[in-house]
């Protein structure tokens, strides 16, 4: 084509609808984007679609009432949620568990943490056009670690296992033979992951320097979670602010260097990595006891308030519940750690194609129920 | 010669005897075509949408009753699983999408929240109770909280019986 | 720093702020929040992370909470602001803490409260023309079904 004639061509911005409905926006959410031919000039999110007033819910339940709810706001790491909540009741009434309680407590949080990965890494590589097999792969470790929570408290993706004064069921007969034989089985497989994707071309290519999140910026946005740790930051609240038994056990915190999206993913398999260290040393640790404390279905705690911060696989969850001395509780607030996240990416995609906000958006993992509540 | 009892469709077809060949009338052949290559559309709205997944990969495997071909575009989509709360800001989009698809379209409505609003029907402000009170027909219903995905195929399987005995087959 | 600790140092530099009895809060006057965040950032505190900002309806008055953490130093602290009912407007802390953003946003829409220089003032969670604050004791809706209490 003659150059010479490109400036008589009138070219406009484009303002396209990324909309709710759509194979890669991980949920309802809906992006305004002003493009320039392919390079986006500015991006809007709006948010809201599963507003499912999660909040003005709690304040007509009692505090056992509502441990179902949690499980609902982020709904791939279900006991990483209600773990949380039931830490920060505890707190207000000032409740000790036993040691059984705190120890399935771990192990279960950290099997969800490997469930919640797998799916992040599964959806990633699918959204960067591994179309199926990744995901196939990810859908069939994570089947092996849903048969144990079947078997441990009867459902598949909402718990409700973890409660007031320790967790709802004690282990059943066997189950620390599977949980082994898991480990076992996993360990490998990650290895698998790694020969697959992490080091390959085309993978490399386009999620290298993409979305690059500088230190002080991700700081400064409160992103948290691994999304925080691949921008260069040592921050985990098991290692830093330990909560349950997790002081006791060995494991390293892996941290990026270039904060891009290749470093996030690769944040997160590493991360699998020492979930499974952690839940080894904790079934072979494993003592015996009641695992829950005998408090009733309804409690009154004094009029205070409480907040309580967990690390979940997305970021930091934080419950903030003020209690008026009756037995719903008077105010509950949750701080989603994806709804930080998510508010760093208008400054991240500024000059980049349409194709690379999608890896963007899929490095960061965020989820929709979270965000919304 | 048994073979021919055990499959579904062998209602609509007769066997000539002596011989490999099969008679049928064309409704019947329209029928079956349409019921065993139900596309359905990528529409996981909340929590279900993780068991619709999970029905699409290798341990439940949806693609062997037809359905795996899972389309973005409802342009392109025959059948609209509603998975997930819907929300009074999303319940434009859904009636959006919902008269977007060709005919004939068939709406499963999939978890408790889809229903009737399920566990959100008490003290919300923002959730829309069910996928019929925004005036969509819906033909099948799956209750469950999430429905494990062996449900989610039982009421593909009944969305299929009910193309299959459809009286005007041309819809 | 432990928060007694921290409770101190604030204290001698804006003798207006108290503390309040039974929690950890640190009461600050509604006209010196600016002041006091700028100064919790700088040194020797550095509060580099507002983590959460959230709102409580206390029916005579409404009372902001904003808890911020320091990775740094490893250390946080609460911070409230209480506001009369004729008068919800607050001075928005995006200038200093980029996450206000979307948290200002937040306790906007469900709550009513008006950060003033806030460079994008919109509801976030709710549909954009949504009439009422939901969270608010007083908030009506016919078409909020309440569960019958215990």
């Amino acid at each position: 084509m003659d150059t010479t004639r490109t400036k008589d061509i009138y070219t406009e911005e484009f303002l396209i609808n990324m909309g709710p409905q759509h194979p890669s926006t991980h949920g309802v959410l809906s992006l305004e984007l002003k493009l320039d031919g392919e390079i986006i000039r500015e991006c809007t999110p709006h948010i809201g679609y599963l507003h499912r007033s999660m909040e003005k819910i709690a304040e007509n339940r009692t505090y056992t009432q509502f441990i179902p709810f949690t499980d609902r706001i982020d709904y791939v790491a279900s006991m990483n949620n209600n773990l949380g909540y039931v830490m920060a009741v505890e707190k207000l009434l000032n409740l000790e568990v036993s040691e059984r309680a705190k120890y399935i407590r771990v192990i279960v949080a950290e099997l969800n943490r490997i469930a919640s990965h797998l799916i992040a890494v599964g959806t990633f590589a699918q959204d960067l056009g591994a179309f199926a097999t990744p995901l196939f792969y990810c859908f069939r470790e994570r089947e092996k670690i849903i048969d144990i929570f079947d078997q441990i408290c009867g459902n598949r993706l909402t718990y409700n296992y973890i409660r007031i004064g320790g967790v709802q069921f004690d282990l059943p007969r066997g189950i620390d033979e599977k949980i082994k034989e898991f480990v076992n089985y996993m360990r490998p497989k990650v290895d698998d992951y790694d020969n697959l994707l992490t080091y390959n071309t085309i993978f490399l290519a386009r999620s290298k320097n993409i979305g690059v999140l500088p230190k002080d910026l991700a700081i400064n946005y409160s992103v948290t979670g691994p999304s925080l740790r691949a921008s260069g930051v040592k921050w985990d609240l098991r290692k830093d602010e330990p909560y349950l038994v997790y002081n006791k056990f060995e494991f390293d915190i892996p941290v990026g260097e270039n904060g891009d999206s290749w470093d996030r993913y690769k944040i997160r398999i590493e991360e699998i990595r020492q979930s499974l260290r952690i839940v080894e040393q904790a079934i072979d640790a494993l003592p015996g006891g009641e695992p829950t404390v005998k408090v009733g279905r309804i409690h009154k705690p004094a009029p205070s308030e409480a907040y309580f911060r967990t690390e979940n696989p997305r970021g930091e969850l934080g419950f903030y519940i003020v209690s008026d001395g009756s037995m719903y509780p008077y105010r509950l607030k949750i701080r989603a750690p994806s709804f930080s996240n998510l508010a760093v990416l208008p400054e991240l995609v500024k000059g980049v194609k349409v194709a690379d906000i999608v890896c963007v958006l899929g490095s960061f993992d965020v989820l929709m129920g979270e965000i919304d509540r | 010669m048994a073979v021919i009892e055990k499959i579904p469709a062998a209602k609509l077809i007769r066997k000539v005897p002596g011989g490999g060949l099969f008679l049928t009338t064309s409704e019947s052949l329209l029928k079956w075509g349409k019921a065993s290559s139900l596309w359905p559309m990528t529409f996981g709205l909340a929590c279900c949408a993780f068991e619709m997944i999970a029905a699409g990969a290798s341990r439940f495997d949806i693609d062997r009753f037809g359905a795996g071909v899972f389309r973005a575009s409802p342009r392109q989509c025959d059948v609209m699983v509603v998975a997930g709360t819907i929300c009074i800001k999303m319940g434009d989009c859904v009636r959006r999408l919902y008269a977007q698809m060709p005919e004939p379209k068939y709406v499963i409505a999939m978890g408790n929240c889809a229903v009737s609003g399920g566990i959100f029907y008490y003290d919300t402000y923002s959730v829309v109770k069910g996928t019929e009170a925004l005036g969509i027909a819906v033909d099948v219903f799956i209750p469950g909280c999430p429905p494990r995905p062996e449900n989610l195929l039982f009421g593909l399987m009944k969305l299929q019986e009910k193309i299959r005995n459809e009286k005007d087959a041309a819809r | 720093m432990r928060p007694d600790e921290i409770s101190v140092v604030i204290k001698a530099r804006f003798p207006q702020v108290k503390e309040e009895a039974g929690t950890n809060g640190i009461i600050v006057p509604k006209e010196s929040l600016l002041e006091v965040a700028q100064y919790l950032k700088n040194p020797p505190l550095v509060f580099d992370n507002l983590h959460c900002i959230t709102a409580v309806d206390r029916k005579e008055k409404m009372e902001l909470v904003y808890i911020l953490y320091s990775i740094r130093e490893r250390h946080g602290v609460t911070l409230k602001v209480y506001l009369t009912l004729e008068d919800l407007n607050v001075a928005s802390l995006s200038a200093i803490w980029k996450s206000a953003n979307w948290l200002e946003r937040e306790v906007y829409d469900l709550f009513g409260i008006i950060f003033s220089d806030h460079p994008d003032l919109r509801r976030i969670l709710n549909p954009y023309d949504w009439k009422g604050y939901p969270l608010r004791k007083d908030y009506s809706n016919p078409e909020l079904i309440a569960k019958p209490r215990l």
